[in-house]
């Protein structure tokens, strides 16, 4: 019983991560490619630790100590990523917008105009 | 000796570097190299996890706690550093 729930979270999670490689390939934009990127491979992760969490729960209640290790270092690594990878993903869209990279078909960017202010205002004084 | 299952999820996990990895070769512009490199990253981390499971070690999965660490250290230098400006 306990290993068809693993079996299934496994399926989950790299469903979700073949979508993060499609996605990274067939977008149209930095944004759209950061948002499948990003998002679907962390909730794909968030499933595989979460069936190797199971798997060390189910081998210490079978007795042995190594389950309750394994189980207690993939919370770990999935707190790392649930994070970290955020938090990379929110500058790396800054840094995409304030390099100059459009976003394709969009009708309102209502962030262009401080960034263009500002780059504006270090080139006069980079000249001054 | 490893499991089928196992062996299955981490071909499948292959494949998924494989097409991000093509994106980090023909990305026409800077940031759609570091999408790729960072998606890169996150799937190597649930790899080890994977691998830590498969051979029952969990030196493994200390080896991915440190690497999504250092990674996300490298991914802001990087978007730092295309950011443009004084650090």
């Amino acid at each position: 019983m306990l290993e068809i729930l693993i079996y299934i979270l496994l399926g989950i999670g790299i469903f979700f991560n073949v979508l993060a490689g499609v996605g990274l390939l067939r977008f149209p934009d930095v944004y759209t490619r950061l948002h499948a990127g990003t998002k679907c491979t962390t909730f794909g992760s968030i499933f595989i630790c979460g069936s190797v969490i199971i798997l060390g729960l189910k081998m210490w209640y079978q007795g042995s100590t190594d389950g309750s290790v394994l189980a207690i270092h993939t919370v770990g690594a999935l707190v790392a990523i649930l994070l970290t990878n955020p938090t990379g993903a929110h500058a790396i869209a800054r840094a995409a917008h304030k390099s100059g990279v459009e976003p394709v078909g969009a009708v309102v960017d209502s962030l262009r105009k401080k960034s263009t202010k500002k780059a504006v205002k270090k080139k006069t004084e980079v000249k001054e | 000796m490893m499991d089928f299952e196992y062996l299955v999820v981490l071909l499948a996990l292959l494949f998924c570097v494989i097409m991000a990895m093509i994106r980090v070769i023909r990305g026409p512009t800077a940031p759609d190299r570091i999408v790729g490199l960072d998606t890169i990253n996150t799937i190597v981390i649930s790899g080890m996890v994977i691998f830590g499971a498969a051979f029952n070690e969990v030196i493994y999965i200390d080896v991915a706690i440190v690497y999504a660490l250092l990674s996300f250290i490298t991914t802001l230098f990087i978007a730092k550093y295309l950011e443009g400006g004084d650090f």
